[in-house]
């Protein structure tokens, strides 16, 4: 078990199972499919990433250096929050990105009763030691346990 | 965030709920970057990336009525991307009836949305709105509140405006308040590369191959360019925007990048040159053999690898009107050189709505229709958005395209053969 430290960007509290992209996550080619075409598992539809690509987002504990892409990136997370079929909570190693940033944000404003925790900043050390299936829970003052 | 008298009192509500809820949203945003300050948005024009009424996005369409019905909207007009629908753009019946009646529902209803929030008019909708044809071409120092990457990368990299890569519906809220947290690439010091890019190429680097090799590289960085200037030249006419056009939509799809800097080139290289690189960037150099590894490396998402292409799409960023001239001489010429009259792939060209019709005004236009190529105010991207696309096998020579669809990338010389009856791609 480990524990690492981070900012938190949208406050809350939840554990779930880990899903790790070490690369760049792309959330327009990961949600696009996905949401438009009713998966219920929410599978990753980014053919450039070979981490996750095929494996299901929904309730996982999405653990990433930062998002890329399109800039419908904030809207598509928003989205995914609004349609409850966002990942659990966004765990980044990096600073968080303008992109990833603003969905987070306008999910926490606009959308009711639905909590996506974002922590930033958890360092590269983070993304090397989870793992995908490792059980993440993430607290309210940016703490991260990894088991 | 430091707030003036004014923006507090939105914040607190004065100007109601729902502008409240936008300024929040812009003050939680700028947090999240420790940004000090909201600065105004000088541009004459606001640009959005949602133009698509996808049935599933009715959230946003929800966000955006709460803001209609709130009174709440910009002052500013905006241009936005392109339509998704064309029925100019081949598609077969099975395709027709997904598209318009099972994706694109909202549209009717998005588009009137997008009047009564203050759509520019009825051409406004392209990823290139920066062409003087569209009309929405900000200057040099401007601060934006844009989305779209490949937008946003020109107007900071080009035009010299300065722009974050924001997000469709922060790009709106940004306008409606009119102002913009200070930080990243509004800044001088976000603006600095902090890596420098060696071109050593024994030939024109094509550009949206160039571009993807970059932004994998440095992803969200700012990289300063050195040796490109050799091929593209030192100044910035329609031929090297065109160029830089196509580049950086490669830069900011296949990575995350927000500006770049070309040696004297761009105008803040041209300004600042080498003062702009940071101490410690680190460097990348780009030859032919690791221009030839990235593309070689790209996945193959067709069912059949050596299927025949059954469409092909050139314009992801909409082309320009040089481009398409360019397009149509070389089409006529190759066609003549593999004997053919026709192109033998149904191939697409997409431009701008106010480009496509000064192109119709040029004795080119007659000459592309009678190649069989078709012309189209389409976004590519949009189009393929499904899973009976993902079936079909679409080539192109954009790496944008490429990288959000299943379409197999090839370079323009390629594309070109293809099309025309010459080497299969």
């Amino acid at each position: 078990m480990r524990e690492f430290k981070g900012r938190v960007v949208t406050p809350g509290q939840v554990t779930a199972e880990a899903l790790v992209s070490t690369q760049g996550f792309n959330t327009l080619a990961s949600f696009q499919m996905a949401l438009q075409f009713g998966d219920k598992q929410v599978k990753c539809g980014d053919q450039n990433n070979t981490d996750i690509h095929g494996k299901p987002m929904i309730g996982k504990a999405l653990c990433l250096p930062q998002t890329i892409g399109s800039t419908t990136g904030g809207l598509v997370l928003y989205c995914a929050c609004a349609m409850e079929k966002s990942p659990a909570c966004m765990l980044f190693a990096n600073h968080i990105d303008s992109l990833a940033a603003a969905g987070a944000v306008l999910a926490d404003v606009w959308v009711e009763g639905v909590s996506m925790p974002v922590v930033d900043c958890l360092g590269d050390e983070f993304l090397a030691y989870v793992k995908d299936g490792m059980t993440v829970t993430v607290k309210e003052d940016g703490v991260v346990v990894v088991e | 965030m430091i707030l003036t008298k004014e923006q507090q009192a939105i914040l607190d509500g004065e100007k109601g709920e729902t502008m409240a809820k936008v300024m929040k949203t812009l003050v939680m945003y700028g947090d999240a970057f420790e940004a000090e300050k909201l600065v105004p948005i000088t541009s004459k024009y606001n640009h959005l990336v949602t133009s698509f009424g996808l049935k599933v996005m009715s959230p946003v369409y929800d966000l955006m009525q709460q803001l209609l019905d709130a009174g709440v909207v910009s002052d500013q007009k905006f241009s936005v991307d392109p339509r998704p629908l064309d029925k100019n753009v081949p598609a077969n019946v099975l395709q027709n009836f997904v598209f318009n009646k099972f994706m694109y529902t909202k549209q009717d209803f998005y588009e009137e949305q997008l009047h009564k929030l203050g759509l520019m008019d009825d051409k406004a909708f392209s990823c290139t709105c920066y062409m003087d044809e569209v009309g929405n071409k900000p200057g040099k120092g401007d601060v934006l509140s844009w989305a779209e990457s490949s937008a946003v990368v020109y107007a900071n990299s080009v035009l010299g405006a300065r722009c974050n890569r924001n997000s469709g519906i922060i790009d709106i809220m940004g306008s409606i308040v009119g102002y913009v947290p200070y930080f990243g690439l509004l800044t001088d010091e976000g603006r600095r590369a902090t890596w420098v890019i060696k071109v050593q190429t024994t030939k024109k680097p094509e550009a949206q191959l160039l571009g993807s090799a970059i932004g994998m590289k440095v992803m969200e960085d700012v990289p300063y360019v050195v040796g490109l200037d050799q091929w593209i030249g030192t100044e910035l006419d329609d031929a090297a925007c065109a160029y830089l056009k196509d580049f950086g939509a490669a830069t900011a799809s296949n990575g995350a990048v927000g500006l770049y800097h070309i040696a004297n080139l761009t105008p803040e290289a041209v300004e600042l040159g080498e003062a702009l690189i940071a101490e410690g960037a680190k460097e990348y150099i780009i030859d032919d053999a690791e221009l030839q590894r990235v593309q070689d490396n790209y996945p193959v998402m067709w069912k059949n690898a050596d299927a025949t292409p059954k469409l092909c799409f050139v314009g992801c960023p909409h082309l320009s009107l040089e481009q398409l001239k360019t397009w149509t001489d070389n089409i006529e010429a190759a066609l003549a050189a593999n004997g053919q009259k026709k192109v033998v792939i149904p191939t697409v060209l997409t431009a701008a709505p106010a480009v496509l019709e000064a192109f119709g005004k040029t004795d080119y236009a007659a000459r592309l229709k009678a190649t069989g190529v078709i012309t189209s105010y389409i976004c590519p991207l949009m189009y393929m958005n499904n899973p009976l696309c993902k079936k079909m096998p679409v080539i192109t020579s954009s790496n944008k395209l490429r990288t959000y669809t299943s379409s197999r990338y090839y370079r323009d010389e390629e594309i070109l053969q293809a099309i025309t009856g010459g080497k299969k791609a």
